[in-house]
């Protein structure tokens, strides 16, 4: 190689390296059976087990009177949004209540829980792995070692979340099918709330723990520190089931968008503040 | 055009330091102490020391990925500290432990950092394959590096140093742990990457027999200070003044032998009747030979012996043990390099 040419500091974002090292996170991602197991399971029993339980079972709770339990939800919903159980009898209602309301944010976890386990591991995980140190040497700028471990686990988290609600779509509406009589599922707010803003709450769990995870020494602390992200989606939930918060298309575009800018926030402060040579510093 | 006063040298540090921790609340920690130095172009350079003399510290600022609390450096005419990225397109840096992903087979381990290097997309394959087979592993190139010997990494992490033909090349001790056949192979690429390719290398070792054999000039280091920089023969000429000899001679008593009034570190082995010691400079040789045999001793072999690198080392290590006794703790007044 040539002798370099004299410094010069401006200098492009490298998005082959960027992609690099995306793509050698995602590979060794998914040859990690530990990592890969659990990120699997959980997502399979949040949309096969427990939509096909209550999709085959809706006819039974319903003769037992499970639909007092909605009461309160149904009674406290807006009014436009109640017409949707206009005509339905008891089955179908606890149905499309289960089905498509109160698992709508619980459907953020998936992404969210797929990116905190790999974003957990992108720094922590390395310095277990002893392999920091070689990736630290390399020509990547700060920039762009943070923008690669962001991908890294951003992207999956994404796909996963898109390909859980195809497999959901599936599963709610064929055990739903002999309560429902035909398709039902998904409406706008749905495709609102997977394409908008479960890729943004992932960036802001994501975001949080590569932050935490370039600054603790195990695994193990960063995910349990990242493991707090989970705290808003938990009061979403909540709020939907005691029926002060629902989501529809304006709510979940608005609370898209207010997790946009945190994202971008944090983007923004992550990339100033990451610095490798505080992180070598803790090796 | 500016003009960068290390143009001559691959590395220049004036006064670099490196303390970690909080030295205001008494609990820093000096790696590297007001370390002035030159590497020039093209020479083998050899950084001795302990484990945790600093010489990793050492090596993680002057390639910029760790910032000085202290003193300047320029790499290849660069600051590491503000272009960093830069410096690293034209440095390989073999780190202390391998650090290769074990769940990647090792064409993969090579073909990413081909890319983090930016070695062209159409020259990765190309590069990665010759690296292989240089090194010995392509006929494990798809297999997990996770189910290599520690061989076989130490080697696959030094092809992974070389994929983008550095300038300047840091070893961080390359043949730890290795065994022989394995530690001949990268003495004998050293030697090849020095001569051939005209590359600086920077060889962190605590293997004294490796830098002897490798280094055109060697730094020694204590505590993170330099305390000897040199060639291994003016360090052992500075340090160690005068020649150690064996003589062979027939059973005598070794009391009446006639030896010089200066000579040091006597020693008689009556089983194999064999005198040692160390005389001022060579040119005492054959007049000790000559009083040997006008005593009556029957001389049959006499065997001078340089001072080799350890004899230094071993001089250094127990001049800075000695000072460190008599220094209170955390003074950090500069060492004179002899």
């Amino acid at each position: 190689m040539s002798q370099p040419d004299r410094p010069g500091r401006e200098r492009h974002v490298n998005w082959r390296a960027i992609h690099t090292l995306a793509l050698r996170d995602l590979r060794i991602v998914t040859r990690s059976k530990a990592v890969m197991l659990p990120m699997l399971i959980v997502p399979l029993i949040f949309v096969v087990a427990i939509p096909a339980a209550v999709g085959f079972f809706a006819p039974q709770m319903a003769a037992g009177g499970e639909l007092d339990d909605f009461a309160q939800f149904l009674e406290m919903m807006p009014a436009s949004m109640r017409q949707r159980f206009a005509g339905y009898d008891e089955a179908q209602i606890i149905v499309v209540a289960v089905l498509e309301h109160l698992f709508a944010p619980m459907f953020l976890i998936i992404p969210l829980m797929v990116a905190s386990t790999i974003a957990a591991g992108s720094f922590v995980g390395e310095k277990e792995r002893k392999t920091l140190e070689a990736l630290l040497h390399t020509p990547t700028t700060d920039t762009e070692l943070f923008l690669g471990k962001l991908l890294a686990s951003w992207i999956p988290a994404f796909l996963v979340g898109l390909g859980a609600f195809v497999l959901y779509a599936v599963v709610v509406n064929a055990s739903g099918w002999r309560v429902m009589g035909g398709i039902f599922f998904p409406n706008a707010m749905w495709v609102a709330l997977v394409l908008w803003l479960a890729p943004a709450a992932a960036g802001l769990g994501m975001g949080v723990i590569i932050l935490i995870s370039s600054r603790v020494s195990t695994f193990q602390d960063a995910y349990q520190l990242g493991g707090m992200v989970v705290i808003p989606v938990l009061l979403l939930v909540l709020g939907q089931m005691a029926g002060v918060l629902y989501l529809n298309v304006l709510a979940v575009m608005l609370l898209g968008l207010f997790l946009w800018v945190i994202d971008a926030g944090i983007l923004w402060f992550a990339i100033r503040t990451f610095k490798r040579s505080e992180i070598i510093a803790r090796l | 055009m500016t003009t960068y006063p290390s143009d001559d040298f691959a590395i220049h540090t004036e006064d670099l330091s490196r303390m970690f921790g909080d030295p205001s609340g008494g609990e820093g920690v000096v790696a590297v102490d007001q370390l002035t130095l030159d590497v020039r172009r093209g020479e083998v350079f050899g950084f001795l020391g302990h484990n945790g003399a600093g010489k990793t510290t050492t090596v993680r600022l002057l390639n910029g990925v760790l910032a000085p609390t202290g003193g300047r450096m320029r790499v290849l005419g660069y600051d590491p500290v503000e272009d960093g990225a830069l410096l690293r397109r034209y440095t390989g840096v073999l780190t202390e432990t391998p650090s290769l992903d074990e769940q990647l087979s090792g064409r993969e381990n090579l073909a990413i950092y081909a890319r983090l290097y930016g070695v062209p997309e159409a020259a990765v394959e190309g590069r990665v394959r010759e690296l292989l087979e240089e090194f010995g592993l392509d006929a494990r190139a798809t297999d997990l590096v996770g189910g290599y010997s520690r061989g076989m990494k130490q080697r696959l992490a030094l092809a992974r140093t070389l994929l983008h033909r550095p300038t300047l090349i840091f070893l961080d001790e390359p043949t730890a742990g290795l065994d022989p056949v394995a530690t001949r192979r990268v003495h004998e690429l050293v030697t090849r990457l020095s001569r051939r390719g005209g590359r600086t290398i920077f060889l962190c070792t605590h293997n004294l027999m490796e830098a002897q054999r490798l280094c055109h000039r060697v730094a020694v280091i204590e505590h993170g200070r330099l305390v000897a920089m040199g060639t291994p023969e003016d360090l052992a000429r500075d340090l160690r003044h005068g020649v150690r000899l064996q003589v062979e001679l027939e059973a005598c008593d070794p009391d009446a032998l006639p030896l010089p009034s200066d000579a040091r570190d006597v020693h008689w082995d009556a089983e194999a009747n064999v005198l040692s010691l160390w005389v001022p400079q060579r040119a005492a040789i054959p007049d000790l030979v000559a009083s040997l045999v006008a005593a009556g001793c029957r001389v049959y072999r006499v065997a001078p012996e340089e001072p080799t690198l350890e004899d230094v080392y071993f001089a250094l290590h127990e001049g800075a043990a000695g000072r460190a006794k008599r220094e209170p703790e955390g003074a950090t007044g500069k060492e004179p390099v002899p």
